[in-house]
């Protein structure tokens, strides 16, 4: 159950567990358990509006940043992670196979205060050789969210 | 000046526009109406089926098939229809593959309708089964189904509906609108009363791969006896989301079948040839899909039938199709009153009851054929509109 459980929250975690509970064919009672194992497991971690940053603030930025970082002997990369992880203007970090290493997402209430995080608190850190900074342009699709879609069902409204 | 009255026969004058349609015409006037009205899947067709049609059309495949419909394609019915209801049918002379279950129900009746037959159509169901009867002459005679009986056709309600003039029996389940199905026990009944007479059954199974609560479809051609005297009518719509492409096909016995063909080569020639392509496809392919979709409509299935349970708007647990029928009886209005006012109120839409049929009064038809967001929201209107009206 867990699993299908997760795949519902996922979608839309805003689901009563009344809801859960008839979708499931399961008790409120089972919801509430499963939800609490997926949470002290740390499956879940937490939960969060998908936004339409451009919507909710005419100004607001977001980049990703790729940086090209020398790992520290015996350490890695999560040194140079846990202290990126550290700024609040960070939403995401992540560690990718391929040329770049390490991708950050930033969301600013500018595009100049993006750019002045990356060249003085991001570029100059010990281990980063270099950076990349991609501004989004627009949104699609986040989450399995699609953005500004006015009516996507190409159905007719009523059909036999 | 021509006279189109006198060129327009009576009987085909007389054909009511389906009940579907005004209210159709209604929600098209309402601005940011959210519906839950559609009888057609919100999934798109599978990625393979639609993969396989762009490839056909990349190799130019574009003529006319054989009448019956693409060989191999016929073969892939057969083999289908042996492993899920467990019926043998010769691909060469006991199918068609026909343009949507829509057109193999029009072949079935207008093969063996004629003037002064009678033939049965359980209600509440899909609107186009008597105004094909009509056009061929033949009387469509209702058969009430009720909530009591969880919108069963029960033996005793056949058999008294049963006259010498009796030609035919439209057997649609799973059901539109009610959602109810027949399950062994129930058609083991109903195939008492029909064996020993002259009566065929038109099976309108479309519906048929979703089913839920573990029990799988039972064909009524599946019972003894019953295959001579039943023409079993399926498609691509509902169970691969292939509505758009208008393919469907039938199985029965080779003298029935046999003159269905005729009618359709004289008036479609082939069912779209890309389509049948896209179908064979869907048949080998696609059952991952067709799983994955099931079960997400049987999600969204208890989901509503809760969210009406919950409103005071008794919901029958339906078993089959995408559809609930929830009663509105205690609103004091009629179907098509609760419908309108809900779409002027709530800009909600959902159908009249009474669209098919007059055994719908009292009820309406809700679709979940719409993802979970898109349903608790419209659920929550509707719970408003109800409190609203001081329900
Ligand atoms: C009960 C029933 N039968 C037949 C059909 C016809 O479907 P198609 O012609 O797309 O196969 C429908 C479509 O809504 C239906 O609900």
């Amino acid at each position: 159950m867990n699993k299908k459980l997760l795949a519902l929250l996922k979608q839309n975690a805003r689901l009563t567990n009344a809801e859960l509970s008839a979708m499931l064919g399961v008790s409120e009672q089972e919801v509430a358990a499963g939800i609490k194992q997926l949470e002290d497991e740390g499956i879940i971690i937490g939960y969060s509006a998908i936004v339409n940053e451009e919507k909710a603030d005419d100004n607001a930025v977001t980049a990703i940043i790729e940086l090209k970082v020398t790992p520290f002997k015996d350490r890695g990369f999560d040194d140079l992670a846990h202290t990126i992880m550290q700024y609040e203007e960070v939403d995401s970090v992540f560690l990718l196979s391929g040329a770049n290493d390490l991708s950050i997402t930033i969301t600013g209430t500018s595009l100049r205060k993006v750019a002045l995080f990356v060249s003085e608190r991001l570029a100059v850190l010990d281990g980063v050789l270099s950076t990349t900074t991609h501004f989004v342009l627009r949104r699609y699709k986040e989450k399995n969210h699609v953005f500004n879609e006015e009516h996507s069902d190409e159905r007719s409204l009523v059909s036999p | 000046m021509i006279n189109y009255d006198e060129i327009i026969p009576q009987k085909i004058r007389d054909i009511q526009p389906s009940g579907i349609r005004k209210f159709f015409d209604i929600a098209q006037q309402v601005e940011g109406v959210i519906s839950l009205s559609v009888g057609e899947p919100d999934f798109k067709t599978p990625w393979a089926a639609r993969k396989e049609a762009i490839t056909v059309l990349e190799k130019g495949r574009t003529a006319y098939t054989a009448n019956a419909g693409l060989a191999q394609l016929r073969t892939e019915i057969s083999k289908y229809l042996n492993n899920f209801i467990h019926v043998d049918y010769d691909p060469t002379s006991e199918m068609i593959v026909t343009v949507g279950g829509s057109e193999a129900l029009d072949l079935a009746m207008r093969a063996m309708v004629q003037p002064g037959d009678e033939v049965l159509v359980p209600e509440p169901s899909f609107v186009c089964y008597s105004p094909i009867i009509t056009v061929c002459g033949g009387t469509p005679v209702p058969i009430v189904m009720t909530v009591e009986d969880r919108f069963i056709l029960r033996a005793d309600a056949l058999k008294a509906a049963i006259t010498p003039k009796t030609k035919a029996l439209i057997l649609p389940f799973p059901n539109n609108p009610t959602g109810s199905v027949m399950r062994r026990g129930d058609l083991e009944k109903v195939a008492e009363v029909l064996r020993g007479t002259n009566i065929m059954v038109i099976s309108d199974e479309i519906y048929s791969e979703m089913t839920y609560g573990g029990e799988k479809h039972v064909s009524i051609a599946s019972l003894d006896g019953m295959r001579e005297r039943t023409i079993v009518v399926n498609g691509f719509s509902k169970t691969y989301a292939m509505t758009g492409w208008r393919l469907g096909y039938c199985a029965g016995p080779q003298p029935v079948i046999k003159q269905m063909l005729k009618l359709h080569q004289y008036c479609i020639m082939s069912s779209p040839t890309v389509s049948q392509y896209a179908a064979i496809t869907a048949l080998t392919s696609c059952r991952e899909d067709v799983d994955h979709m099931i079960e997400e409509y049987d999600m969204r299935r208890r989901l509503v039938v809760k969210g009406f349970n919950d409103m005071g708007l008794t919901c029958f647990e339906p078993e089959g199709a995408f559809y609930v029928f929830p009663c509105i009886k205690s609103t004091g209005m009629t179907s098509a009153e609760f419908c309108e006012k809900l779409i002027y109120s709530k800009k909600v839409a959902v159908v009249p009851g009474s669209a098919f049929g007059a055994s719908g009064e009292g009820y309406v038809r809700v679709s979940y054929a719409y993802s979970v967001q898109h349903i608790t929201t419209a659920l929550s209107r509707i719970r408003e509109f109800l409190e609203e009206m001081g329900h």
